[in-house]
């Protein structure tokens, strides 16, 4: 049984999995991040996961290309991101309990949306989600190529997502203009920048990037619409991204740290399903999440105005 | 340009009205969805109002909804009146849930008077220790407890799962996950004969009023008004902040698994994994809704509670998703936040004054 | 800036081109006149002081320039490139940056997240560029630290920079930006006065250059050493509009004041038994920036003994070992002649008043009322609980005594402390500490950003106190302060202190010099 234990992390299945678990938390860890980089909490993430995973599928089931369902997902998140920024930035509202109700709000009415636009189906209608990915030359490698066989085009934008933030975070003036106004928003209107313009964008975008995280789920990883789909992956990731102390690669490391994790229990669970309830292997990740941020919570270095509310010309 | 322009004091009236006119605010912007769901908007509304007080069945019918919503409104308004963003509401509800089961489905026989309170005292203890673990995490690790209490809400559901489909399952229930029923002597009265109303509303409201002069009026009330304020000069003025946050940590917790613990003893009777529609969540808009103030969170609950049997009871009857309930209460939240502002700021709406 | 008082020596300001003209600036916030028909005109190469207490509408003043607030009346004209006035839009920063005026705030507007060179170039790059790493900037920052004299690492985080050095970020950020006037809010408060001198030297060479520099500062001698013309502002309004030289401290300080200022002649205590004892005391773990390393300090009944020293060397290491907030990690530590533990309540009981840094953070409670504050610290006591329930009526009739005894104006004692001016809520926070009559009282900065009047009213009772028998432990930043109240004076530097000398063998050049850590040199 050890042996079989540990035989899983040499199956090809298994990384695939990880990888296709780790997914949408990349999104919404980089989500999360850009949010806190510009001093915003946004705990309306897993109502935003679930306004992306339905309004990208609904769009795709319309009709739309699934990039189409992608640009919708986005489009969706950006709203609900505008409204938490126009709370919370000028508004200068408690980031926590906003948070909190855009999340009630964007689940609620995602829900009854759904429920409006089928009323009666006993099971959930279904989509041709992406295709598997191939790549000439990779797709013919034994081992890798199963891995990428397993993933699809929306992973490859997750991975190429990660890259782009940490180019943006990094290199870029607007990067760097998110970033001082996480720590010192007062620099930021001093030289003439705006403040509120900077959050909000950085909110926007950043939901942006949450409810792609969803839309991966019901466009990628499944092909429809669940209630209870999320079941917590958003609040995973406002953890995982005080463990990758807000930078994109450490989010990546944590996401993917978090997926094998999660892979691992679903295969375990089979071995020694028969001794174990199930249920405890389901708690894992979530333990894991706990113990990841109480693990670096002394060490974490938060972004200085992290929910800190920023009126002008008050010093 | 908007000028936001701190008040001095907040006149009564305003903290009464602001509420209030969220509640309304938040109902006329349902209008929005009902409508382009092809509902007839006025017709639905009446009905709402009808099936939360409309009879006097209706009216009982809110109020026992609404007494777990106080316990948990409660709950959610005692922590963040200290900061502490207790979130968990939810897991603590099934805690205490499951505690009351377990000493009051038969483990342990006893006259009423003895097994009644021990039922709800271990349901309140298992809340309390519940939340103790991120109050720990926070003032020992400095570990945010918002995510830890979120991520604990799932964890209990499946511990309360794990428990209801093995050792607590109820070998009578032809296979259904759901626990023992509680022995006779464990279960809360009901108060009128032929409703569901139990004397856990007159708990609540009891728990409301005492919570009111324990945090007005005592020392201790008086130190968590102090740290959830400013925790740094509470501890300069030599405060015992650690103690104080736990003391808060006990009650929010306790509170909550009392929602559970009524629920199971005086209405349910036994314990399945939907005893909760998310009251614990809903807790936290009660609590803002009364501005964190405990007496407030008796009305408050009762206007959510009637809007959930009300949606209820208006889905049944023109076919729309009782989801309209989650949005009211989701709006109403938001709605609230916004009108606190105008309990806090003089708006006034000047010529550029700050650009 | 205890230099020589050398000025830039060029023909008088009306011979150079006019750069900057307000005219008539009136502001009102309600029922208050915060400036009231201002009008100033600024000079290229002019070193202007601007003085006035708080509440004299110095910021409004300056944030109306910036961009900060609109003015209701009265208009601002700014040279352009080609020299002629022109109007500046009011209430934009952005507008106010492109005219050419620089601000460097007493608190940096800097990000400590990033370098001193990020920090310099944001939003003078379109945010949508990729990439800032330009060689033109890089040189163009190197020339200005060239002409300025301003040296600082500029790759490394602002975060790990010295308060002096991240001031030389701040001014550097306005030079990049070619300013024309720049405005200095209260700039060597945070400096060692060899530090001020330093930066006196750049204001110099600045203004050389044709530069117009606004140096807002409440520290008159500096002012007279260094500016040519001082603008004084009172009650709103400018009072007067003079070439500084002629000027003496004393017309200066009446003028602000509106009042003949008496010159208090300091008594001297009468020091009997030690009430705070430290031997070889360390707190705070190696490697922090404000730790104690092996102090020692003697501090006796009837006497103040102050400490001076710029801010971050040890005064908060030390204040949190006498308020009781940390503890010491070696060495004995005694009050009255007694060890004891560490905790903010024991130190309440072995009768420690403590008068907090920041009456913000750390004195009050904003949202509580001003009862409420003022029982903060004795909550437990029988005076003021029965069985765990407070004492409500009783606790508000003592505060409402405190109120009158301590002359504080609010309008009662259940209003919420945060409504209160700092003034007055300092007066609460002293109100609570004396009331306890304590043996040793720790006054931390006590009279930081208060008023002429209120500074006084603090001053008075630190020494009434001391009369009456109490110890005072003074950390203070302002030298002046020190010599006015201060028996025996200690200098911290580097986590060290160094060993308290009477006051009166001692003179502001050489506290400053042990300020620097050039204890050799002082001695």
């Amino acid at each position: 049984m050890m042996l079989a234990a540990l035989e899983i992390l040499t199956q090809a299945n298994f990384w695939a999995a990880a990888i296709r678990i780790a997914t949408p938390l990349i999104f919404g860890v980089l989500g999360a991040l850009i949010c806190e980089r510009a001093g915003v909490l946004n705990l309306g993430i897993e109502g935003i996961f679930v306004a992306g995973a339905m309004s990208g599928w609904l769009a795709v089931y319309s009709g739309l290309p699934l990039w189409g369902g992608v640009a919708v997902a986005a489009g969706t998140g950006a709203l609900f991101g505008l409204l938490h920024g126009v709370l919370t930035v000028p508004l200068g509202l408690s980031q926590h309990v906003t948070g909190l109700g855009i999340t009630m709000l964007a689940t609620s009415s995602t829900y009854f949306g759904y429920r409006v636009a089928f009323p009666n189906v006993s099971t959930p209608p279904r989509i041709e989600p992406f295709p598997p990915l191939h790549i000439p030359f990779l797709s013919e490698l034994p081992f890798i190529g199963t891995v990428i066989g397993q993933q699809s085009a929306f992973t490859v934008l997750a991975f190429a997502c990660v890259g782009a933030v940490a180019v943006l975070l990094a290199r870029t003036p607007l990067g760097l203009a998110i970033r001082a106004v996480g720590d010192n928003p007062e620099a930021v209107e001093a030289q003439g920048l705006s403040v509120m313009g900077l959050r909000i964008g950085a909110v926007m975008a950043g939901s942006a990037l949450m409810a792609l995280g969803g839309a991966f789920l019901t466009l990628s990883a499944f092909n429809a619409f669940y209630f209870g789909m999320i079941n917590g992956r958003g609040w995973v990731c406002i953890a995982l991204t005080v463990f990758a102390s807000w930078r994109p690669g450490k989010a990546l490391i944590g996401a993917l740290l978090f997926g094998a994790l999660d892979a691992y229990q679903l295969r375990i669970q089979t071995i020694a399903g028969g001794v174990v309830p199930s249920q405890v292997f389901l708690m894992l990740p979530y333990l894991f999440s706990i113990a990841a941020l109480v693990a670096v919570a002394r060490r974490a270095d938060y972004p200085r105005a992290l929910m800190k509310p920023y009126f002008k010309g008050q010093r | 340009m908007i000028r936001f322009i701190p008040r001095e004091r907040t006149p009564l009236w305003l903290s009464l009205a602001v509420p209030v006119g969220a509640g309304l605010a938040a109902l006329l912007l349902t209008a929005i969805p009902l409508a382009l769901a092809g509902a007839p908007v006025l017709r639905a509304f009446s009905l709402m109002a009808q099936g939360a007080a409309g009879s006097g069945f209706a009216l009982a019918e809110t109020l026992t909804r609404a007494t777990p919503l106080i316990f948990t409104g409660l709950a959610a308004a005692v922590a963040f009146r200290a900061r502490l963003w207790n979130i968990g509401g939810e897991g603590q509800l099934y805690a205490g849930a499951l505690a009351a089961v377990a000493i009051g489905a038969g483990a342990i026989t006893a006259p009423s008077w003895i097994l009644l309170p021990m039922v709800l005292i271990g349901g309140a203890l298992a809340g309390a220790a519940l939340l103790l673990v991120p109050v720990l995490f926070k003032t020992r690790f400095g570990a945010d407890e918002v995510v830890v209490t979120l991520l604990m809400n799932f964890v209990v559901m499946l511990f309360v799962q794990m428990m209801l489909e093995g050792p607590m399952k109820d070998e009578m229930a032809l296979g259904w996950p759901q626990s023992a029923p509680l022995v006779d002597e464990a279960v809360l009265p009901r108060l009128f004969e032929g409703l569901r109303l139990h004397w856990g509303l007159v708990l609540a409201v009891v728990a409301a009023g005492l919570l009111h002069v324990f945090m007005s009026r005592t020392v201790w009330g008086f130190r968590i008004r102090a740290v959830g304020e400013n925790a740094r000069a509470a501890r300069y003025a030599g405060v015992p902040v650690g103690a104080s946050m736990a003391l808060v940590g006990v009650l929010s917790g306790g509170l909550a698994g009392l929602a559970g613990a009524s629920e199971v003893a005086g209405l349910k009777g036994y314990l399945t994994a939907d005893l909760s529609p998310g009251f614990g969540y809903a807790g936290i808009v009660v609590a803002t809704l009364a501005n964190l103030s405990p007496l407030g969170v008796v009305p408050s609950a009762i206007f959510i509670a009637g809007v959930f049997v009300g949606a209820d009871s208006m889905s049944r009857a023109i076919g729309v998703s009782n989801y309209l309930a989650d949005l009211v209460v989701a709006l109403a939240l938001l709605c609230v936040l916004i009108g606190g502002l105008m309990t806090r700021f003089r708006i006034a709406i000047v010529h550029r004054e700050i650009a | 800036m205890h230099s020589d008082p050398s000025r830039p020596d060029s023909g008088s300001p009306n011979s150079r081109p006019l750069v900057l003209s307000l005219a008539g600036i009136t502001k009102r916030f309600g029922a208050l006149t915060a400036n009231n028909a201002i009008s100033l005109d600024i000079h290229a190469g002019e070193i202007v002081a601007l003085l006035g207490e708080n509440g004299a509408g110095k910021t409004t003043l300056m944030s109306i320039l910036f961009g900060h607030y609109v003015a209701d009346e009265g208009t601002i004209h700014i040279a352009d490139a080609t020299g002629a006035l022109v109007p500046l839009p009011g209430g934009s920063a952005e507008a106010a940056l492109g005219a050419g005026i620089g601000m460097v705030h007493q608190h940096f507007a800097l990000a400590e997240n990033l370098t001193g060179y990020e920090n310099i170039i944001l939003g003078t790059v379109p945010l949508w560029r990729p990439g800032f790493g330009r060689a033109a900037a890089r040189r163009k920052i190197a020339g200005l630290m060239r002409q300025s004299g301003l040296a600082v690492d500029l790759d490394i985080p602002v975060g790990r920079l010295s308060v002096g050095e991240q001031q030389r970020v701040e001014i550097l950020k306005a030079l990049y930006r070619d300013v024309r006037v720049l405005i200095l809010d209260e700039p060597t408060a945070v400096l060692t006065p060899q530090e001020a001198d330093g930066l006196a030297d750049t204001v110099r060479r600045l203004a050389a250059s044709g530069l117009a520099v606004i140096f807002i500062s409440h520290k008159l001698h500096e002012v007279l050493a260094l500016c040519e013309r001082i603008v004084v502002l009172r009650g709103g309004a400018k009072v007067a509009d003079r070439p500084a030289l002629g000027a003496s401290r004393a017309l200066l300080a009446e003028l602000m004041v509106g009042r003949p200022i008496p010159t208090r002649q300091r008594t001297a205590g009468h020091p009997g038994t030690s009430v705070l004892r430290l031997a070889e005391v360390d707190v705070g773990r190696p490697g922090e920036r404000d730790r104690l390393t092996g102090a020692s300090l003697d501090l006796r009944t009837g006497e103040i003994v102050g400490i001076a020293g710029v801010s971050g060397n040890g005064q908060g290491a030390l204040a949190a070992l006498v308020a009781g907030l940390q503890p010491a990690r070696a060495g004995v530590v005694e009050i009255a002649g007694q060890a004891v533990g560490s905790g903010p309540r024991q130190r309440l009981a072995a009768g420690v008043g403590r008068i907090p840094e920041d009456r913000h953070r750390d004195g009050t409670v904003g949202a509580l009322s001003v009862a409420e504050n003022y029982v903060l610290e004795t909550i437990a006591a029988p005076e003021n609980q029965r069985g765990g329930f407070m004492k409500g009526r009783a606790i508000r009739e003592r505060a409402a005594a405190a109120i009158t005894a301590y002359d504080i104006r609010c309008p009662g004692p259940d209003v919420a402390i945060r409504s209160l001016s700092g003034g007055n809520m300092q007066k609460v926070v002293l109100a609570r500490v004396l009331e306890r009559a304590p043996r040793l009282i720790l006054a931390h900065q006590p009279t930081r950003g208060l008023d002429i009047g209120a500074t006084t009213d603090v001053h008075r009772r630190l020494l009434a106190a001391r009369d009456r028998g109490a110890g005072v432990l003074l950390i203070s930043e302002d030298l002046d302060e020190l010599f006015a109240l201060a028996d025996r004076i200690a200098v911290i530097h580097a986590g060290h202190l160094s060993e308290a000398l009477p006051a009166e063998g001692l003179d502001v050049r050489t506290v400053g010099l042990m300020m620097a850590g050039h204890a050799g040199e002082a001695a």
